[in-house]
């Protein structure tokens, strides 16, 4: 197939239409409107909805909605939005439907500003909004694989039943790149469970409150058992340079690739130094980290991130405590350069 | 059901019967304050969820339904409409 | 002997959803209007014969329990979003029948937005308001329906205008609107009233189920034990003080004026997706890939300028983020890994532009321009913000009929083009970038003239602009071959 230069901002959504996306709800935050622009031009020629919604909690409660009655249903937004879309993902994983949340990360906290960061990946990642719930989390590095995660976003919220996040930060949303799409054309699947009409859809209930506590911890019991099977199944990382690798780099996004150009260059000058790039942030590769942690030759972890230390608790849990886990972050919006990320690495591992 | 548009005129007054599903009512009242035929009485006796229970007095309805809009219960109160000739059951 | 009222059928007979023994009585207080209400609609819905396609929502607040009654799709939604929630349903399926059923909190408070901007967009649904003027379900506190003076748990003194405001009156409110077919407030407290609630709720019903738009029937309704009377005095306190304020009618009715229309079909399409969706159509990118063949390593390139960083910089406006589109998408034609970062934001609005290109034969890291290969400046002051990035033995194009100045450093290469007053020859300062493109390509042979012209198409939607682009590659090509 050819490849066509695309924004990732747009990429993700041409890739959700061929998922068989028909749905999007929406609010404009920069640096996320390019979504809902793509969304709102293409959606009326495939036969489906666009709707700029009055606010990001109308909107992910529209999601709820179309996602309750059966559709696969897409919304999207930035740090501040993604805040107030919480309260609906909370009840979109309570009532265990299948969606897809884009989040594009801005700097934060408060309104911060508009260049990208992943500081967002405390709420996205490890909740957001209230009570026992998990999202599962994809976390692209390039605009292919923003278009690959439009498409596999839907088949992991359908094979669950659980929102799914594809979270990214400003600068994979809105660079451009080649993008090569799959020749496949995805017909969703019919849902049973779904509201809707005809007299098959009558008994149905899409529904979060479980008045008895002894109902509710039966649910969440399931929700749990649904999540060690995410865990055992889903999770997805990429490797680089690490089979010699004594020091290894833990970084995901933008900076996944800033930290790709510095290894490069430390590789030629002789430094064992690799990097684990988690492609889902949940389930969290730890199996791939725990088992690096126990090599020999592994002498510490370097997280990388553009926020204060998010993903780092989560890398410091998967090594438990064997090997040193270093963290290396720049916030406010700033993108680490690779003369940055040299030195370190080299400082790291000199250390 | 026949709307009220479509219901037939009638010259001779309707006769109705009231069935009161006594575990169903919650005693509110609003029934008997509602009946044009004040047809309708709480009883002393308790049912089973502690409320004083309405019942029909037995006659006098004309099976107009207002006691059927102002009960808050889906099913407590049902209303029948007598042919003409009709007795009412005894209850 | 016939049955003249009785439950409706589109209830359950049975509640097996509703927790405890009692399968067959309601949740509700005794008294309590909700289940009058209910039963009107499921009355409705099944002599309208749409019990197969309604969804009811159920929201925050006593009627959270909604769907334990009725025997349609059901949907519990949070705390005042049911209008969205039903948005979703209803555009999903759009021959649903969804009724959002909501209190004064829940509508009126906490989800304002949700209800304004459903009815505002004239959503096809049914909206049954429930004002009793007080939180029923958290045990008595202010809505915003809760009548001056009137004591609850929150407002132990009387509501009082100076500090909670005034009530709300929402029907009022949405028949401000322009969208809404079909708006009236009714009342429980009396015969006629219910009598009167019965056919609106019907009506408005109805009006879905021929897709007249959007309605919203407000009920004046009581809550005995919120407001701690009986439920015969409550009836009383609604005629006498609720209605004083929510005046009882109808707002308005505008079927008379917007037809029963049809359901436009909503397909959903699968056949040349690729094409409508402008990606690549399966069985193409041969000539992609047999360029990515001859492209391999870049040895026709000058060492100098293989696998460039290239830094665009200028004003917003003279198509900045343009020009290395232009550069990526050739670059992605020729078979090269590309990457193009824009500036982004209110920057690019008025202010300064500048985006990052990467042309490179093998996969790209970072897609960010800090040490750059290539710099083109399209004004002064991006040329002394991005001349100390450029390495030692990299090369900086200016325009140099906007700027004034040289690079100052002496071990860089420095190529000057006048590419706006160029431009402006040729008859359109805007094509000063398209100039530059072509002074790069004839400098640094990352490209030859012909692979840029050939490619333009792929990025330069308006198909008539591309002879003036072409002319603009040539001219600047020219100036830099011939120095003038």
């Amino acid at each position: 197939m050819a490849r066509v230069i695309l924004k990732g901002n747009d990429a993700v959504v041409r890739g959700a239409i061929l998922a068989g996306c028909r749905v999007y709800f929406g609010y404009p935050i920069t640096p996320a409107s390019e979504i809902a622009e793509t969304a709102a031009y293409y959606m009326p020629l495939v036969g489906g909805v666009f709707l700029q919604a009055e606010s990001e909690v109308a909107a992910i409660n529209m999601v709820y909605g179309a996602a309750g009655a059966g559709a696969r249903a897409m919304t999207a937004s930035s740090g501040p939005g993604i805040s107030l879309k919480m309260e609906g993902v909370s009840y979109i994983a309570g009532a265990e439907l299948p969606c897809v949340i884009v989040s594009i990360g801005r700097g934060g906290p408060g309104l911060g500003n508009i260049a990208p960061e992943q500081g967002d990946y405390h709420q996205v990642v490890w909740g957001g909004g209230h009570g026992n719930y998990r999202n599962i989390v994809l976390a692209p590095n390039s605009v292919q694989e923003m278009a690959d995660h439009g498409i596999l976003a839907f088949a992991l919220a359908d094979r669950y039943r659980n929102p799914v996040f594809i979270l990214t930060d400003g600068a994979i949303g809105q660079m451009m790149e080649p993008v090569e799409f799959p020749e496949t054309v995805v017909t969703p699947p019919e849902k049973e469970w779904a509201v809707g009409v005809g007299a098959a859809r009558r008994p149905n209930l899409i529904s979060s409150i479980l008045l008895d506590p002894d109902e509710l911890e039966a649910h969440v019991a399931k929700l749990e058992e649904k999540y060690t099977r995410i865990v055992e199944q889903e999770v997805r990382a990429e490797a680089y340079e690490l089979e010699d690798a004594e020091l290894v780099v833990v970084a995901f996004g933008i900076v996944s690739r800033v930290a790709r150009s510095a290894i490069e260059v430390l590789r030629k000058e002789g430094c064992k130094v690799g990097m684990l790039r988690p492609i889902t942030l949940w389930p969290f590769p730890e199996p791939q980290l725990r088992e690096l942690a126990a090599q020999e030759r592994v002498q510490r972890f370097l997280t990388i991130e553009m926020s204060n230390g998010q993903m780092v608790r989560d890398v410091r849990l998967a090594v438990e405590g064997r090997k040193p886990v270093e963290f290396y972050g720049r916030t406010g919006g700033n993108i680490p350069t690779e003369v940055e990320l040299i030195e370190q690495i080299r400082c790291q591992t000199e250390a | 059901m026949a709307t009220e548009a479509t219901a037939p005129k009638r010259k001779v007054r309707r006769r109705g019967y009231v069935v009161i599903r006594e575990d169903e009512c919650k005693g509110c009242g609003l029934c008997v304050a509602a009946c044009p035929q004040e047809v309708l009485e709480l009883q002393s006796k308790l049912n089973r969820y502690g409320y004083h229970p309405c019942r029909y007095k037995g006659a006098g309805c004309i099976a107009c339904g207002i006691c059927f809009y102002s009960c808050p219960e889906p099913g407590a109160i049902t209303v029948f409409e007598l042919e003409e000739g009709e007795e009412p059951p005894q209850s | 002997m016939d049955v003249k009222f009785a439950k409706p059928k589109s209830f359950y007979e049975i509640y097996e959803r509703k927790p405890g023994a009692n399968k067959e009585g309601i949740h509700y207080c005794p008294g309590c209007g909700h289940g009058i209400i209910h039963k009107m609609i499921a009355e409705a819905v099944q002599d309208l014969e749409i019990q197969d396609r309604t969804v009811v929502i159920s929201p925050v607040g006593c009627s959270v329990f909604a769907y334990y009654y009725f025997d349609t799709g059901n949907i519990q939604s949070a705390h005042g979003r049911a209008p969205a929630v039903g948005t979703g349903v209803k555009r999903t399926h759009p021959d649903s029948i969804v009724i959002s059923y909501q209190g004064d909190g829940d509508l009126a408070a906490i989800g304002t937005a949700e209800i304004v901007h459903a009815a505002n967009r004239g959503e096809q649904m049914t909206v049954i308001f429930v004002n009793n003027a007080i939180y029923g379900m958290t045990g008595g506190q202010m809505a915003p329906t809760t009548l001056e003076g009137q004591r609850t748990t929150t407002t132990p003194y009387g509501r009082k205008k100076e500090n909670e405001g005034q009530p709300v009156r929402v029907a009022e409110l949405i028949d401000a609107l322009e969208a809404p077919v079909y708006v009236e407030r009714t009342t429980l407290s009396d015969v006629k009233g219910r009598t009167r609630t019965r056919k609106a709720i019907r009506k408005a019903l109805k009006y879905q189920s021929e897709n007249r738009g959007f309605s919203l029937v407000e009920v004046l309704s009581s809550c005995p034990t919120g407001w701690g009377v009986t439920p015969v005095d409550a009836n009383q306190w609604i005629r006498e003080k609720m209605e004083a304020v929510f005046p009882v009618g109808l707002l308005r009715d505008r079927a008379a004026d917007i037809e029963a229309r049809p359901l436009e079909p909503r397909p959903f399409v699968r056949e040349n997706l690729h094409q409508l969706l402008e990606i690549p159509e399966p069985g193409t990118g041969d000539a992609q890939a047999a360029a990515a063949q001859g492209a391999g390593e870049m040895q026709h390139v000058d060492e100098r300028y293989r696998n460039p960083r290239i830094k665009v910089a200028g004003f917003g406006g003279q198509g900045i983020l343009f020009l290395g589109l232009g550069i990526a998408s050739t670059g992605m034609e020729l078979g090269y890994q590309v990457s193009w970062l824009p500036s982004y934001g209110p920057e690019m609005r008025g202010g300064t532009a500048n985006c990052s290109v990467r042309v490179s034969s093998d996969l790209i890291g970072s897609p960010i321009v800090a040490e750059t290969d290539i710099l083109v400046a399209f004004n002064k002051p991006s040329l002394a913000k991005f001349e100390p990035d450029v390495r030692a033995g990299g090369v900086v194009f200016y325009d140099s009929s906007l700027i004034d100045a040289s690079p100052q450093r002496d071990d860089i290469e420095a190529v000057s083009v006048p590419a706006t007053q160029l431009a402006d020859e040729l008859g359109n300062t805007k094509a000063a970038n398209m100039v530059m493109f072509g002074a790069i390509a004839e400098k640094t042979g990352l490209f030859s003239l012909e692979e840029v012209r050939q490619h333009l198409g792929g990025y330069i939607k308006k198909k008539k602009l591309i002879p003036l682009n072409e002319r603009a590659i040539e001219r600047g090509a020219t100036y830099v071959r011939e120095g003038a």
